[in-house]
């Protein structure tokens, strides 16, 4: 074995390095070099200039987008964070045998294991005009007109949004609720807290943590998101990561580069915020 | 806990509907790709046929399906094995201090939080720069790593944060060389989750897309393909397509609960051999 520990320490990191170099660091560094150059119709020339950030900051539609990512990040996290609490909740605490508590939860993450893509195209025959959920309503009498914002609106997408990224609530927090020393809760109720009172008092704050985890995925996730949106909108709404793409299928490299260096240091500073409140080696 | 209370039924119908809405959709389109030939993307159903499914193996209908599996296939299984060995080499790296480690961890968050369509873009621009082909299993490969490698090595992080580390020095103090510890001591002890990060490396490779977009070149994964079909195919083939992905899906999930699972029993029965040695 080497003596020297830093040595042995890169040697065994080294494929990971330098993958990240190539995939990860390059790349940003790209993007950041090209959001400075210059773009014809045709080509991408390499000559310094600021006009795709004073376009960008010029035009009004970039405000429109980053406030719509903004909105879907914010609803989406809140309700992911409602329904991935209760569900961790009840699977750490309302489930006692142990075997039965890791089939519920491998239930959960199971569909994060299968295609977004197909999981969003399944919405379309209960969204629809003449989907299943307007067909019920009117049965019921609800409506008399079928519904026509219930697909391709912002309700379709934070609808999908929710459904893609719950588990990646529920996952962190149970991981942290497992952790919770029973006897805690015990303390709690011998001194009289009613079930209320402990999971406010004692059971939400030691699980931060896992709700700090679950926030930067969810975030990260819906910030970064082009494709939910353009889907699931049928291309009527638009957030930050749209105006990339589309500028990437109009070849106008250097304005989407620019518009990714604003939406990287967005997200940074989101997360940067997000970590003052979590160790996340501490949580492994 | 008491005794079932009140609240243990309303939280276990809030966790069926839950499962419901996530599974839900999902059996839908398993339902409507049974539609007759007459039927649409929506119920009622026109009778049930086999006639989306049959339609899936006629590649001229709907597109190059059948090369696009076997593409993303292949570049599961070669994300699959990079992840396990590069997530193994990395966690034992992270098992002690070295200087840089920290940057390099946070590099690994990084990885993990920077929107895909940065690293699709960024990629992409690279290879153009340089004048490489952009193709899938390469710049594709590539991009795909920086998804799956952090979902690796967290993994490798937790286990090894567990990892009792009297095992080691037992073998050592029985003169195992470090190459006999590692082999014989720590990746038996380790193996199943080296599994779990098989699977995560596998399925977010088979399904990614955004990171891929821009990386993938001329031919298409299967994601890509399932997702040019929704802009052009308005008939339950696609629900056809989505209902067998998803299948497949489940049985490489389900071959890896299982391989993990027999190993769990395995281990069980011929845990420890400690007092049996003569």
């Amino acid at each position: 074995m080497l003596k020297n520990r830093h040595i042995q320490g890169w040697l065994q990191a080294s494929p990971l390095t330098l993958i990240l170099i190539g995939f990860l660091i390059l790349p940003i560094i790209t993007i950041v070099v090209v959001s400075f150059w210059q773009a014809t119709e045709f080509s991408i020339i390499p000559a310094f200039t600021l006009e795709n950030y004073e376009f960008l900051f010029g035009s009004p539609v970039t405000y429109k987008v980053f406030f719509a990512t903004f909105k879907y990040a914010a609803i989406t996290w809140a309700l992911t964070l409602l329904i991935g609490f209760t569900v961790a909740y009840y699977l750490a605490f309302h489930i006692q045998n142990q075997t039965t508590q890791i089939a519920l939860f491998l239930l959960c993450t199971i569909p994060f294991w299968t295609s977004n893509i197909i999981r969003m195209i399944s919405w379309i025959p209960f969204l629809g005009r003449n989907g299943i959920a307007n067909s019920m309503l009117q049965s019921w009498g609800v409506i008399d007109q079928p519904l026509e914002w219930l697909l391709y609106s912002d309700f379709s997408v934070i609808l999908a949004f929710v459904h893609l990224y719950t588990l990646f609530m529920v996952v962190p927090i149970f991981n942290t609720m497992t952790r919770i020393d029973h006897s805690l809760i015990e303390a709690a109720r011998d001194n009289g807290a009613s079930g209320f009172q402990t999971l406010i008092h004692v059971i939400l704050p030691l699980t931060k943590p896992g709700i700090m985890i679950g926030t930067i995925f969810v975030l990260t996730l819906v910030m970064g998101d082009f494709i939910t949106v353009r889907f699931m909108s049928g291309s009527q709404k638009a957030n930050v990561g749209r105006l990339i793409s589309n500028d990437i299928s109009l070849l106008q490299y250097p304005s989407a580069a620019a518009t990714a260096v604003i939406l990287l240091i967005t997200v940074l500073i989101v997360i940067g915020i997000l970590l003052r409140f979590v160790d996340i080696r501490k949580e492994l | 806990m008491e005794k079932k209370s009140k609240s243990f039924y309303v939280l276990t119908a809030f966790f069926g509907l839950f499962i419901l809405f996530l599974y839900g959709p999902t059996l839908t389109i398993g339902i409507l790709s049974f539609q007759g030939p007459g039927g649409g993307l929506t119920f009622p159903m026109q009778g049930t046929s086999l006639n989306w499914f049959r339609e899936l193996f006629q590649e001229q209908a709907v597109g190059d399906i059948w090369g696009s599996f076997r593409r993303s296939f292949a570049l599961g299984l070669m994300v699959m094995v990079t992840t396990v060995v590069v997530s193994v080499m990395g966690g034992f790296a992270f098992r002690k201090r070295f200087a840089g480690s920290g940057i390099l961890f946070y590099l690994i968050i990084a990885s993990l939080v920077i929107p895909s369509i940065l690293i699709s873009l960024g990629v992409g621009l690279i290879f153009n720069q340089f004048g490489l082909k952009i193709h899938w299993a390469t710049s594709g490969f590539g991009s795909q790593l920086t998804w799956t490698l952090p979902f690796g090595l967290l993994i490798m992080f937790a286990v090894f944060n567990r990892f009792d580390k009297s095992f080691e020095e037992a073998a050592r103090d029985q003169g195992a060389s470090p190459w006999q510890t590692v082999r014989y001591v720590v990746l038996p002890i380790i193996a199943p989750s080296l599994i779990g990060v098989g699977l995560f490396g596998f399925t977010l490779s088979y399904d990614e897309f955004a990171r891929t977009l821009l990386t993938a070149g001329s031919y298409n994964t299967l994601p890509l393909e399932i997702f040019g079909m929704t802009t052009n195919v308005t008939t339950p083939v696609i629900y056809a397509l989505g209902t067998m992905t998803t299948l497949f899906s489940l049985l490489i999930i389900g071959a890896f609960l299982l391989t993990v699972w027999v190993l769990g029993k395995r281990r069980a029965r011929f845990g420890s051999d400690a007092g049996k040695g003569v």
